[in-house]
């Protein structure tokens, strides 16, 4: 039975500390199994409801990001780092070679004008807790300029190595996870986007 | 990283000679409805006493320090794990850890319990792994598996972890098997061979005497792969003992000399730069310069289509013991075959072929215990155990399984551990009017992987017959 409104858990920041409210878990009594050839015990079920609560930390922007319609990446300007000007996708906050902060870069444009599949797969399961619609077509998205490659999913059409894409943002009810961020190939129609999405 | 310090690049060394003195597992299946998790681990250990010829208690009275293989706690519902085992073989008050990196747990286990004896910490160490994935329904266990991936980034798409591995085969299939229909039949030989062999284990879970055809008509899981390219999904425990010289031969007359080193690489498959490709010492500068050429879209290394933690740790492992070609040095070897491709894939990775050319290691029967073109023995066999694919894939236990076969085959007693009739009664499993031995004749030295999903976490063991080592100290 999903929960009301009223009993989901929800957590604020006030000063600086969580304050959850509502309810994070149901009490489910166990139940034994038996091993009905033998007639005897063999176990009991554990019953788990719970909700986790989760700090993006330094990645919180990119996140944010994502529900008004921008892609965030970062590239490490650190004037003493070998690898300066590298650009990451997925956003790192700290430069893997130098350690330092890097700067958010905003990737959007870039995006919409380079990236392209650089391998997909299409999976007919799930696990547990999947949100997306199946099939899923997982596609790893490749960007002019960026030295890594960001997993994402194709919502429109079929994948194929190559492809050009472009993202598309759920900026109407965003849910504040990556499935927030799809791809379509290039030339869709926002007629033909899912409902919520915008490019 | 994507550039090497010489210090990073340090050969390991162990301080002084470690042995391998003896290794034991349990019966291996899906599931355990009325068996705990204590009883498979005891039944490894047990096996262990038995292999020489000790009581367990006997056996325990070596130990010094328990290294334990045990990934998913969450699977189990029980943190601290290792503490229950730990007590139940009845080692308290000894000194114990957990070690945890994906499915390379059972290698990284046995790591952790050799550099302890190299050290001096210890004379005599116990890796012991297991792991229980029967304890959710299947699309829970779906989604515990996928928490193995980047929680934010990767996990909340689809919760399956087969999406984010599968497109390294995707990749891999397109650029290097070229879409071609022999590839494709290479890939499913891996599967029949693999299953084949496991018909000959009792401690096997998953036997089967099928076709290249039957793997080409099973369910598609991720195109290219399909359920019989896939490996399964286990219940049961391993374990070996390792130990100094001295301790080793009062153990057994026959300890095997052991190796082992490890690497790793990006948990997001995807997160990967690009960088120049390690060479191993039977590959030579310069030649993967055509690579792109040759396959095109295969310049991006290691890409999507290989796995530089295992070819860092057979970079370390055959400096640290002296192989130069794995071909001509090692005489069988158990690789990580999660998915036929990905085995494919780590033939190059640790140089039993040169990259790009991995298929014909299955192609020219170097890797069978009898070459079928040849019909004479292969040149380097691989997984008699049946592997992961069709003996287990219990995480945590996994590597250390791997390494009991191994070490099976150099003492020459594989048929003692797969033969007797009475085991396969024991284990309830009948044994294949044609069973037929699969010891390779004469082995000295074999070699180990073991593999964290997208390739977080290698292991390369290898073990050696004293008297057949490459390298003195």
């Amino acid at each position: 039975m999903p929960k009301t409104e009223n009993e989901k858990g929800i957590v604020e920041i006030v000063d600086g500390k969580y304050k959850p409210s509502g309810t994070f878990h149901i009490i489910e009594k166990n139940q034994p199994i038996f091993d009905i050839d033998a007639n005897k015990l063999a176990g009991v079920t554990n019953p788990r409801d719970m909700t986790y609560i989760h700090s993006y930390g330094g990645e919180a922007m990119f996140f944010e990001s994502l529900g008004k319609g921008k892609l965030i990446a970062t590239r490490c300007d650190n004037d003493n780092c070998e690898f300066k000007g590298s650009i990451y996708m997925p956003f790192r906050i700290y430069c893997p070679d130098c350690l330092r902060k890097m700067t958010p870069l905003n990737l959007t444009e870039i995006a919409r004008k380079t990236a392209k599949v650089h391998s997909y797969i299409i999976t007919h399961r799930s696990g547990a807790f999947n949100t997306l619609d199946l099939p899923i077509k997982f596609i790893n998205v490749e960007f002019d300029n960026v030295v890594t490659i960001l997993m994402s999913y194709l919502v429109v059409g079929e994948p194929e190595i190559g492809k050009r894409v472009v993202p598309i943002f759920r900026t109407k009810n965003p849910t504040y996870t990556i499935t927030d961020l799809a791809f379509v190939p290039e030339g869709t129609l926002e007629s033909e986007l899912p409902e919520g999405f915008t490019f | 990283m994507i550039k090497f310090s010489d210090k990073q690049l340090k050969i390991p060394k162990l301080m002084r000679p470690v042995y391998l003195a003896t290794v034991g597992m349990s019966k291996f299946d899906r599931a355990f409805p009325e068996t705990r998790t204590e009883e498979l681990c005891i039944d490894a250990f047990t096996a262990a006493a038995d292999f020489v010829k000790m009581t367990p208690a006997e056996l325990k009275s070596y130990i010094h320090t328990c290294y334990y293989g045990h990934f998913a706690d969450h699977f189990g519902d029980q943190l601290l794990g290792e503490a229950v085992i730990h007590d139940r073989l009845g080692l308290d008050p000894l000194g114990n850890i957990g070690v945890k990196t994906g499915g390379a747990t059972g290698g990284s286990a046995m790591w952790e319990a050799v550099k302890a004896v190299a050290s001096g910490y210890s004379d005599c160490t116990l890796a012991l792994g297991w792991e229980r994935m029967d304890e959710v329904p299947t699309d829970e266990g779906n989604h515990l598996i996928s928490c193995a991936a980047d929680k934010d980034w990767e996990t909340p798409l689809g919760h399956i972890y087969t999406g984010y591995y599968a497109v390294m085969a995707q990749r891999y299939w397109k650029i290097f098997g070229k879409e071609e229909e022999s590839f494709r039949r290479t890939m499913a030989e891996i599967a029949v061979k693999n299953r084949g062999y496991a018909r000959m284990n009792p401690h096997a879970q998953g036997p089967l005497k099928i076709t290249v055809e039957d793997v080409l008509n099973s369910p598609i899981v991720a195109y290219p792969l399909r359920a019989l390219d896939c490996c399964l999904m286990s219940v049961g425990s391993s374990c070996g003992i390792v130990c100094d010289e001295k301790t080793a031969y009062e153990i057994t007359d026959k300890p095997l000399r052991i190796y082992i080193a490890a690497g790793s690489h990006t948990l997001r498959v995807a997160d990967r730069r690009d960088m120049k490709i390690p060479l191993l010492p039977n590959e030579s500068k310069g030649q993967y310069d055509d690579l792109g050429k040759r396959f095109p879209g295969g310049d991006r290394y290691p890409g999507f289509s290989s796995f530089l933690a295992a070819r860092m740790s057979a970079y370390y492992a055959y400096n640290m013991s002296g192989v130069v070609d794995p071909s001509e040095d090692l005489d069988l070897v158990e690789l990580h075959d999660a998915f036929t491709i990905s085995d494919i894939q780590t033939y190059e990775d640790i140089g039993i072929r040169p990259y790009g050319e991995g298929r014909n290691y299955i192609e020219s029967g170097d890797a069978y215990i009898i070459n079928p073109n040849t019909k004479k023995p292969g040149k380097l066999p691989s997984n008699p155990s049946g592997g992961l694919i069709g003996c287990m894939h219990a995480v945590g236990a996994t590597g250390l399984m791997q390494i009991a076969e191994i070490g099976y085959h150099i003492w020459n007693r594989w048929d003692e551990i797969h033969e007797p009739e009475a085991k396969w009664k024991a284990f309830n499993r009948e044994k294949p009017k044609d069973w037929t031995s699969l010891q390779v004749k004469g082995a000295k030295r074999g070699l180990a992987i073991s593999h964290a999903g997208v390739g977080s976490h290698v292991t390369c063991t290898i073990l050696m017959d004293p008297n057949k080592l490459i390298k003195e100290e």
